[in-house]
């Protein structure tokens, strides 16, 4: 088995367009999240999402290119390019067999939706253009990057709901500790537009704090009442820890750890037990011990099902002394299929630049939370060993042991 | 519209869909080798062209067979006579 490095990271989302907005938003406790006052009118519950400002796809990429890309390929495309650059791979470095690039993506619903309303408008399939089909792919981001950056291993894309991200940086670690691949390029995105939210809206599991956009994104807290939508993209190079130091490269990091798991249960209730079994298998595949984790990033999206089943399959592994947690969705919102990505993006950011993010919105503990050891106020270190959380519908979890040597 | 006005908007409009510099764009240059287009780009070359002239191109005209912009002018200009001879 090869040990991981992390080489490279690159981030768009609703905190920030790079490392180092995303970092102050992190380190300040400031939230993305804004109203829309669109999704009110076509008859939404909840006006909020995450907002992601001033990304413009054609500083990236041609009319051509763009054409078989909705915008959060073009974002993963942006961080994509930004890891690589952070790890100082060349292009030439990239263009091989030892290159794989896997992505985690559950939809692509504004192209699904666009290329029949062409049909309908337009009246017959020749019209409605050469890229929708390429666009309207889950598989869109990773067909797109392959074709761009010319990688030639791996390439494909997870599908599994909100924990697509999660499994896609984790079966990329596993690629290069199986000495299948040296390096992944791999990631998560996630599109916001209200296309693809109405139906998740209609479930009534969107907060619903009109009035209050910033604080309505509070897991963990007694008073919170949904999830905010967000999105964007996370990308991160890892590489074989040996050959990433063989030339050189700036180690950011480790994946030490990825353990997955299912519920076999609810499709949208969280099980007491699926969780921490995933929990468990990360932590013990790191070779550590749950009281060698000192940060947990939590998944907690602020529903009032989801984070009380995770307190308690934290507090089922970790007992009473839990180490510091914190859900960033308080302030990027639930990134989606994107989330168990950005949570490594972001946690490598704050080992960086030496911090722990604090999860805002945090007035009063549940039941539940108040055996968790919630971080109410920025930490002025960096954290060391991590343990990134994420779970998506059907009960599919995915957990991710990072180490940050110092 | 005269004929040299309509070789000008089929160059233009070729120009803006596919971002290709126009000063390169004469009607010797072939689609594919020179102005760097493929086989996708001929789907949306059928929108730009259909678009700008307002007529329909059937798949049985021929227009697989264009390997020059000039193809494309004489193609565009074969079809507006044809459809101006039409009587109303």
């Amino acid at each position: 088995m090869h040990r991981v490095a992390i080489t490279g990271i690159g981030i768009v989302s609703c905190l920030g367009n790079d490392i180092e907005h995303v970092g102050n938003a992190l380190r300040r406790g400031e939230s993305g999240v804004v109203s829309d006052p669109e999704r009110e009118k076509v008859g939404f519950r909840s006006p909020l999402t995450g907002a992601i400002g001033d990304f413009d796809p054609r500083n990236f990429l041609s009319k051509k290119q763009c054409k078989t890309m909705p915008d959060f390929a073009v974002q993963a495309y942006a961080a994509a390019t930004d890891a690589i650059r952070m790890s100082r791979l060349s292009t030439e470095e990239i263009r091989n067999d030892e290159t794989g690039l896997v992505f985690g993506c559950d939809s692509s619903c504004l192209a699904a939706v666009e290329q029949v309303d062409l049909l309908r408008l337009r009246g017959e399939t020749k019209l409605i253009g050469s890229g929708q089909v390429f666009r309207s792919m889950t598989s869109c981001i990773t067909m797109n990057l392959n074709t761009l950056l010319q990688t030639r291993g791996a390439c494909w894309t997870i599908s599994s709901a909100c924990a697509s991200g999660g499994h896609a940086v984790g079966q990329a670690a596993d690629l290069i500790a199986f000495g299948r691949q040296e390096r992944v390029i791999c990631g998560g995105a996630q599109e916001i537009n209200l296309e693809s939210m109405c139906s998740f809206d209609a479930l009534g599991a969107f907060s619903i704090r009109p009035g209050d956009p910033k604080g309505a994104s509070r897991p963990f807290d007694a008073h919170r009442d949904g999830l905010v939508p967000g999105g964007g993209a996370a990308a991160l190079v890892l590489e074989r820890l040996d050959k990433a130091k063989e030339r050189g490269a700036g180690v950011l990091g480790e994946i030490r750890g990825y353990g997955f798991s299912s519920d076999g249960n609810h499709i949208s209730i969280p099980s007491e037990s699926g969780l921490q079994r995933a929990m468990r298998k990360a932590i013990s595949l790191a070779g550590l011990q749950p009281g060698d984790i000192d940060y947990i990033c939590a998944h907690a999206t602020s529903t009032p099902a989801g984070d009380a089943a995770e307190a308690r399959n934290i507090s089922a592994v970790f007992g009473a002394g839990t180490p510091w947690v914190s859900s960033l969705k308080s302030m990027t919102g639930h990134e989606l299929w994107m989330s168990g990505a950005s949570q490594v993006v972001y946690s490598t950011i704050m080992a960086m630049k030496g911090f722990i993010a604090p999860n805002i919105n945090f007035s009063e503990p549940d039941e539940d939370s108040a055996k968790l050891k919630i971080v109410v106020e920025t930490i002025p270190h960096p954290p060391e060993n991590v343990l990134c959380n994420s779970a998506g519908f059907g009960g599919t979890n995915a957990c991710l042991v990072l180490s940050f040597g110092r | 519209m005269t004929n040299q006005e309509i070789i000008e908007r089929i160059d233009r409009s070729i120009a803006e869909e596919f971002e290709i510099d126009p000063e390169g764009m004469t009607p010797e240059k072939t689609l594919f080798q020179d102005l760097g287009l493929d086989s996708l780009d001929i789907v949306d070359l059928v929108i730009v062209l259909e678009t700008a002239f307002r007529f329909k191109i059937r798949e049985d005209e021929g227009i697989r067979k264009i390997r020059t912009l000039g193809d494309i002018h004489a193609f565009v200009l074969q079809k507006k006579n044809e459809l101006e001879s039409i009587p109303r």
